[in-house]
């Protein structure tokens, strides 16, 4: 497996502007449609202010695809993406139980999980929302980090969106952050 | 037809029936959607006897209507719509946020909600499934509390729904706060913490309803578009433009706190007694300095996310969150208060968005209390011991809440600005009318005209179909792109007045690429929108039963208008009487309107309403 090339899409929720670009440019990708429900970043708004893009981590131990009973998931060798076939897919949603962060999620439509592919190594939310100069998502190659193979912290970011915002919330809004979780 | 699911959710809360309605093709064509097909939906049902319905009766229609262009012209945005407890009219409100991306992909394209819930109510759709449920829990709740709640029962539900789908995100919510319970006539339509359908009073209509929320979650995809290439193209091409407005995303419209007063002497400054304000501590360094805890936020497919979120950090007025505000609370919530500092501007946009008031309607009122009492016309016992001293911070909100549960005063002051000078001037024997600036019950945007420095002029919301509302201000030439002709584009369209400024011509070639038709802004300018700006007009010049417009009495400045500016460097500065009559003249000519300000009967003929005709011969000319 070449981890040299493996990126990561950082993640600066407090950046997030909450425009949702990067929704549509995903499904526009992956659907040839805009459709928020089928986009692989999900942008979750449980608290006004404390937007939460919410997309795969890349765990190093890829508990979604051990927890797969049919085989249909896999991980890329060039990106370390996780990759759905959507053949073998029955959409039994173990692999989401399996998440930390209870990422992936069951296409609206038909019967497999959706799970961010990073567009093939470059992920279109990325660049929208580099465009876009907000900055909230960008790519890094993990090689190339200070702390390249220290890994562990990157999966620490596979959270629910309940418990990224119950911390966006209190960063955000302090003491009167609390009566709004 | 491309850009819309071809489908309206139609919900009787009387009878808790609800049906499917669709529109041919030519009537959408025609009236597009938002404002344009509330104004026809509201004329072909209400029109014959508009004069006799109550806006806050069951009889009234709230209309919650996407456009072909919501969700892909960058910026999306809905319109409520209904007959208007401001202006008797119709007003077309348009507020941002999810709920229409949510309302389309469940495959509406608008909710046209009639009669009245036995009790307080919600509805909960969900694709193709739409529930009334009982809102007794949530009525009486704010802003932030209604919200949080109906998000988590929001989420229960699709998540008991469809266990297995993973973790859903949230559904979209319009709501309203007490004042919309309390039928206050200032009451929004909310969307968020800080989003408001403020124009129009709809948040009234829906309380009228016994209606607290609609609650929408879609799973679908936008509705397929002519061609999909040329609208990705389209929204890269408007968003870089939104990108490289970079005074725009910075400040969003929160510098004008300052620089409308200092530089343009246009801001309302202690209900518009003056103009000029050259406060420094109302600048934007300082709301960035001080109080900005969040730079860019924005709605679904905004390239420009003007919005800042603010929270004073320390002092009485901590944590209380807002938007920046944006310019109009912040001028209306600020200076027109006699207010100057961003924490107390922050803080009473807070209030007023947490009471469901329109901070625009809410601060003109405000305002008038102020002048009424500076005046000594209402004193501290009138207003049940409230010093109301300008820059009172505290009395100014003790007075909000007051309105937004009719307490008191605040039950003539929840009439708005133009009702309430009416009964205090029965009460008091004084003139009050003329302290209140509003145009045909609906307060003015804060955007004055005296000085001439402001896009504003003296016929803007005089001659405007929704009087004071200054996104839709009469302007000459009428075919021009910052007329009220363009702006029925925008908001039937429905999206972001804001993100239209940088590419003019994106709008046809948008609406051309999502539905396929080929509008010229000759057809636009010369009949479509100008068959929409018949009909609100019409039915304008309708209005009743409490108040009713004459043009030649009506169409014209609040008095405080035509007295000169007091202070700053167009001190002196007022509306010419002479010349607004001309301008006036001008543009009733352009508009189609006979001397008296009527539509005239050809070019009624030529628009093809002559129903409208025979009912303004009848009730109106």
């Amino acid at each position: 497996m070449t981890t040299q090339k493996r990126i990561w899409i950082v993640r600066d929720y407090l950046r997030c502007s909450g425009c949702r670009k990067c929704e549509i440019a995903c499904s526009l990708f992956h659907e040839n449609k805009i459709w928020p429900e089928a986009s692989r970043i999900r942008v979750f708004m449980l608290v006004p202010g404390a937007e939460v893009p919410h997309l795969c981590t890349q765990c190093e131990d890829y508990p979604c695809v051990e927890s797969c009973p049919v085989e249909a998931m896999s991980v890329s060798t060039d990106t370390g993406a996780v990759l759905v076939d959507k053949e073998k897919c029955t959409g039994c949603s173990l692999c989401i139980n399996a998440c930390p962060g209870r990422i992936p999620h069951i296409h609206p439509t038909e019967k497999y999980a959706v799970i961010c592919d990073l567009c093939g190594g470059k992920p279109k939310c990325v660049k929208v929302c580099q465009k876009g100069k907000w900055d909230a998502l960008r790519t890094i190659l993990k090689a190339d980090e200070q702390w390249a193979g220290h890994d562990r912290a990157y999966e620490l970011y596979a959270l629910t969106p309940e418990e990224i915002t119950r911390d966006l919330v209190i960063n955000l809004y302090g003491e009167a952050g609390e009566e709004l979780i | 037809m491309q850009g819309y699911t071809g489908k309206f959710l139609e919900v009787d809360l009387s009878t808790e029936n609800t049906k499917n309605v669709t529109f041919d093709e030519s009537v959408l064509r025609k009236y597009i959607g938002g404002r344009g097909l509330a104004t026809k939906i509201l004329w072909d049902r209400l029109g014959h006897q508009w004069e006799t319905v109550d806006p806050l009766g069951p009889e009234n229609i709230l209309l919650v209507l996407t456009g072909p262009l919501t969700g892909f012209f960058p910026g999306g945005r809905i319109c409520v719509s209904g007959k208007s407890p401001q202006s008797n009219g119709v007003i077309g409100s348009t507020v941002a946020g999810e709920f229409p991306i949510e309302l389309k992909c469940a495959g509406y394209d608008g909710l046209i909600i009639t009669g009245k819930a036995a009790k307080p109510s919600y509805l909960f759709i969900m694709d193709a499934q739409t529930e009334i449920r009982d809102a007794s829990h949530v009525w009486g709740k704010n802003g932030k509390q209604t919200l949080k709640m109906l998000t988590e029962e929001g989420r229960e539900s699709l998540q008991k729904r469809f266990p297995n789908y993973g973790e859903w995100k949230e559904p979209s919510i319009l709501y309203i706060g007490p004042a919309g319970e309390n039928k206050v006539r200032m009451a929004a339509v909310m969307a968020k913490w800080t989003h408001a359908a403020g124009y129009g009073g709809y948040g009234a209509v829906m309380g009228s309803k016994n209606l607290k929320a609609l609650v929408v979650k879609g799973t679908g995809p936008l509705p397929e578009v002519e061609d999909i290439e040329q609208v990705k193209t389209l929204i890269d091409k408007v968003s870089e433009e939104c990108y490289g407005a970079d005074a725009f995303r910075r400040w969003g419209t929160s510098a004008a706190g300052y620089e409308v007063g200092a530089k343009d002497s246009s801001e309302p400054v202690r209900n518009w007694q003056e103009e000029w304000h050259n406060q420094q501590s109302f600048g934007v360094n300082r709301f960035e300095q001080r109080v900005w805890i969040k730079r860019h936020w924005g709605d679904f497919g905004c390239p420009i996310t003007c919005m800042k979120i603010a929270m004073p950090k320390v002092g009485p007025f901590k944590g209380a969150i807002g938007d920046n505000p944006d310019y109009e609370l912040q001028a209306y919530l600020g200076p027109n208060l006699g207010v100057f500092t961003p924490e107390e501007s922050v803080y009473l946009s807070s209030l007023i968005d947490d009471l469901g008031l329109c901070g625009i309607q809410g601060g003109n009122v405000l305002g008038l209390a102020g002048e009424l009492y500076q005046r000594g016309i209402l004193t501290k016992e009138d207003l049940d011991g409230i010093e109301l001293e300008w820059g009172n911070t505290e009395a100014f909100a003790a007075l909000a809440e007051k309105i937004a549960v009719r307490e008191g005063i605040g039950d003539i002051l929840a009439e708005g600005s133009y009702r309430a000078a009416l009964k205090i001037e029965e009460m008091k024997g004084k003139n009050v009318v003329q302290y209140a600036v509003q145009e045909k019950g609906v307060a003015l945007g804060a955007h004055g005209i005296r000085s001439g420095k402001d896009y504003t002029t003296d016929i803007s919301y005089a001659c405007s179909v929704q009087a004071g509302d200054h996104t839709s201000v009469a302007y000459m030439p009428i075919d021009h792109g910052d007329s009220e002709l363009a702006v029925i584009l925008h908001d039937s369209g429905v999206y972001c007045w804001f993100t239209t400024f940088a590419l003019e011509e994106a709008e046809w070639d948008f609406l051309k690429a999502v539905t396929g038709w080929k509008i010229e802004p000759e057809e636009w300018y010369k009949t479509t929108a100008l068959r929409i700006l018949q009909l609100q007009r019409a039915l304008l010049l309708l209005g009743g039963p409490d108040l009713k417009w004459n043009p030649r009495v009506h169409d014209d400045n609040p008095p405080r208008f035509y007295e000169p500016l007091p202070s700053g460097p167009y001190a002196g500065k007022k509306v010419d009487r002479a010349k607004f009559e001309e301008s006036k003249k001008e543009y009733y000519e352009a508009a189609g309107w006979d001397e008296n300000g009527i539509p005239k009967s050809e070019v009624l003929e030529r628009l093809e309403l002559e129903d409208v005709d025979r009912a303004l011969k009848e009730k109106v000319r």
